[in-house]
């Protein structure tokens, strides 16, 4: 890469003006699923996934997380020019989730509503879209959500950790914003690391192949390139976060691009929650804004597998401090926790046959 | 499906949007139009807080068809902050544990899992312990 | 209005009816009705019936039942309310013979609750319920009764198993009535025992839905066969009173304020205070309703109801005698039928046929038939003619 890299930045700053999180209250230990399949033998990639209850979907946890950004951002939802959710688990084939979202927040019918899809990154693929749209003046404020109900085949080294949860942020103008958002870059190719065909109910994957060539490969590069072009090291940041598919992969990453275990812990979720894909690395932001100071410099880098990495540069701004406790934290969804067995997993989440 | 029949409850349904009398000020929900305390016309649309708390609950052990999925469920009257009684499920339950004078906030979710997978899903109101 | 006497009565066994149909079980009461008249023929036929559209796949009743038992040519229709079908179908008739508009009404009431499977039925029932607002949310009929039971014991504080007295009673009741779905009394132990259906609501809290059939036929007097064989029976008074239909839209669910005014008014029609009344025929769909009830006509203070049920008091020979065949508890609860069979059970007690369950010396007796949680309800007070 000798060609100057161009990051992408908006004409009129932008930024988060409020965000909010949603996790489920049920957890299934990984030991409970290794008991079903390996009878106990092996490592676990992490320690419980949120399981979404039988009356949720993306469409309700979207509708949750947007609400709480609502309260942060202290604006009317008729304000809202447009309304993305980004996920893998849309409730419907076809018919957008984002109407619903739309019209249970009370923002229809003078809005944008659209759904977005990128595996995991298909919601920090609205917020630069989102960004786009504020930062050219089209609009004032948007919404972007990346939520899912992640689903494994049974018995799939994935049913450890795919889970539910997700974030929604309000992107508008920084001076209305507790985090500005300097600067985002996309990083991607054509790499089928991961996929769904239409009317399969579970995702396929390369298993090792979704590792170097694929999370490690568009992650790293997205960051290293961000790092770059910003001219900043990670001494500059008080908080990274990447996406998080497993406990290992984002402490790996961290490592070969030079943050400390310090710097990622506070978005560190995945033990306790699982993968949530399209709001892993959001969903951790969220818990960062939680407990950021005025000042502080985050880095945020998304993976989506087939493939593609959207690395963001925040710094958070004074307003944060009179609006994180206008909505439920994050750790508050994190440490709400109901126990539940693999039979009763089962049930919950349609995998018990009745035909 | 009864699509046209959802589709026109979203509003109260999805965010307890009722109606509020502008001859006496009470709020109203479900919407009926005639305000029950006055008599007068109640038709100006008032979106409620979703507060309330349990004003009596039962546990629903034999299911209706169209919600044996989901039994046993919980069913309760809610009395919202604003006045009215409403009756919802009760979700997000830790071991079902209930009394009487509970608060509770709403919360938007599926009504009833869809038996018939090529059918609408419903979504509308129900109420959980309130989270702090 | 004219008087307006009973003529005849008709009823089936309730129960599980396998091998008989709708419109056989309804002609049936029907052709037992008229031989108890004498052959008297009715000019109008009104159908009680509550769910037959969702649970029989059959609308157009009135006009299926008069057909099927060779009556074209005549006025039919059927009606609707709920529990409080046979009841509100009971009064159509009144008014129709009472206005002088029909010489001779026959009310055949009719339910098949037993060809559908249990949550088709509670599926059907619902509907009963505010579709939009109450079912939509699984609320079923007996899950109103349970929050009504449960509001009722945070208020009230009666003791463990204070309900329990009343199906008690209708076992009781039902033991010497061979027309009742359950004919053996049962211990309070049973009731104690008993699974839940709908916290804190258990099975002997819920009659059972049931198949059955019943029939009356209303003429004047006038017009009665000169060799009129039974003593006479009178209705005296009549009242259809309706509540909001949801119960989340009452100032005080507690009070089944239709089922005090219905109540009220059909007393005050006849002539009589409620201490006048020599047995009631309550609708027990379920206990805590018998309880409402109680207290909704003035029998009870609210909150006490169900202490009537101690010392005998509502026994046969007690003070205020209920549920004298066994109640919607023993007899069965067949639907648009059980208003129905309220009235015949009554008219059997005023005709001193009552048998092993009569009622001594019973000249006056208060139906009442309840739709929903008395979102309707129809009271009616029939007297002897001695």
């Amino acid at each position: 890469m000798t060609e100057k890299i161009e990051l992408l930045k908006p004409q009129r700053p932008v930024g988060i003006v409020g965000y909010g999180a949603y996790v489920p209250r049920y957890r299934l230990p990984a030991k409970e699923i290794s008991r079903i399949w390996t009878e106990g033998q092996g490592g676990l990639p992490v320690t419980e996934k949120s399981v979404p209850g039988p009356d949720e979907d993306v469409a309700t946890m979207s509708i949750e997380a947007a609400r709480n950004a609502l309260k942060r951002a202290g604006i009317h939802a008729h304000q809202l020019r447009a309304v993305w959710v980004g996920s893998e688990s849309h409730p419907y084939a076809v018919k957008p989730t984002s109407t619903i979202v739309a019209e249970a927040i009370g923002a229809v019918p003078n809005t944008q509503a659209a759904d977005w899809e990128f595996a995991c990154k298909a919601g920090t693929e609205a917020m630069v879209a989102a960004m786009g749209m504020v930062g050219s003046k089209m609009a004032d404020y948007t919404l972007a959500i990346g939520m899912d109900t992640a689903q494994g085949r049974p018995g799939d080294p994935l049913e450890y950790t795919a889970a539910a949860g997700g974030a929604a942020f309000i992107i508008g103008p920084a001076e209305n914003s507790v985090a500005e958002i300097e600067a985002s870059y996309s990083f991607v190719t054509d790499t089928p690391d991961f996929f769904r065909r239409a009317y399969q109910k579970y995702p396929e994957h390369g298993h090792r192949f979704t590792g170097e060539p694929a999370y490690f490969k568009h992650i790293t590069a997205a960051g290293e390139t961000m790092l770059k072009a910003t001219g900043t090291t990670p001494e500059d940041y008080a908080y990274a976060v990447f996406h998080q598919p497993n406990a290992k992969f984002p402490q790996n990453v961290a490592s070969a691009l030079g943050f400390t275990r310090e710097q990622i812990k506070t978005g560190l979720l995945v033990p306790m929650i699982g993968n949530t894909y399209s709001g892993a690395a959001i969903i951790g932001l969220t818990a960062i804004l939680d407990v950021a100071k005025p000042g502080d410099k985050i880095l945020m880098v998304s993976y989506g597998s087939g493939a593609g990495s959207d690395a963001m540069v925040l710094k958070v701004t004074e307003l944060i401090d009179e609006r994180r406790d206008k909505a439920i934290t994050t750790i508050a969804y994190v440490e709400r926790r109901t126990e539940i067995d693999y039979a009763e997993y089962v049930r919950m989440r349609g995998k018990l046959t009745m035909k | 499906m009864d699509i046209p029949r959802h589709w026109r409850l979203r509003k109260q349904r999805y965010g307890l949007v009722g109606e509020v009398c502008e001859s006496c000020n009470a709020k109203v929900f479900p919407p009926r139009d005639i305000c029950p305390e006055c008599g007068k016309e109640a038709k100006t649309l008032y979106t409620f807080s979703g507060h309330g708390e349990v004003y009596s609950y039962t546990t629903v052990f034999d299911a209706p068809a169209g919600f044996d999925e989901t039994a046993p469920y919980t069913v309760a009257m809610i009395k919202l902050d604003e006045g009215p009684l409403v009756t919802a499920q009760l979700t997000d339950l830790e071991n079902r544990k209930v009394e009487i004078g509970m608060p509770v906030e709403m919360v938007t979710r599926k009504l009833r899992n869809a038996t018939d997978e090529r059918g609408l899903l419903v979504y509308g109101y129900k109420f959980r312990p309130v989270m702090n | 209005m004219h008087e307006v006497v009973i003529a005849g009565i008709g009823q089936t066994a309730v129960g599980e009816k396998w091998d008989i149909s709708l419109r056989e079980m309804a002609f049936y009461a029907l052709e037992i009705g008229i031989n108890d008249a004498g052959g008297l023929r009715p000019q109008a036929l009104y159908l009680a019936n509550m769910l037959g559209p969702a649970l029989a796949h059959q609308s157009h009743m009135g006009t299926l039942v008069a057909d099927f038992a060779g009556l074209q040519g005549i006025e039919a229709f059927s009606v609707e309310a709920a529990g409080a079908t046979g009841g509100v179908a009971l009064r159509q008739a009144y008014l129709a013979v009472g206005s002088g508009a029909v010489d001779t009404a026959i009310v055949v009431g009719v339910e098949k609750m037993s060809d559908q499977t249990v949550s088709n039925v509670g599926a059907a029932e619902a509907t009963l319920t505010d579709s939009d607002y109450e079912a939509e949310q699984g609320l079923t009929p007996t899950g109103q009764a349970a929050l009504l039971m449960r509001r009722y014991i945070y208020e009230y504080d009666p003791p463990e198993y204070a309900f329990g007295g009343f199906p008690v009673l209708a076992h009781k009741n039902g033991a010497a009535n061979k027309f009742a779905m359950f004919q053996k009394a049962i211990r309070p132990e049973l009731y104690q025992r008993a699974g839940m259906v709908s916290e804190p609501l258990n099975m002997f809290d819920v009659a059972p839905a049931a198949d059955g059939a019943a029939a009356v036929i209303l003429t004047r007097p006038e017009l009665l066969p000169k060799q009129f064989a039974h003593p006479l029976v009178r209705i005296s008074g009549s009242s259809v009173v309706v509540d909001t239909l949801a119960l989340h839209d009452r100032p005080d669910p507690l009070v089944f304020n239709a089922a005090r005014l219905s109540a009220a008014r059909a007393l005050e029609m006849a002539g009589k205070t409620k201490h006048q009344i020599d047995l009631f025929e309550l609708f027990d769909a379920y206990s805590i309703y018998a309880a409402l009830t109680l207290e909704a006509v003035g029998y009870a203070q609210p909150g006490t109801g169900w202490q009537l049920t101690e010392d005998g008091r509502l026994e046969l020979d007690g003070e205020l005698p209920i549920m004298t065949f066994g109640g919607l508890k023993a007899r069965g609860n067949p639907g648009g039928a059980t208003g129905l069979y309220q009235a015949v059970e009554a008219v059997l007690q005023l005709r001193g046929d009552a048998g092993g369950n009569q009622v001594k010396n019973a000249q006056t007796a208060l139906i009442q038939a309840l739709g929903g949680p008395a979102s309707t309800a129809a009271s009616h007070v029939l007297e002897s003619i001695s």
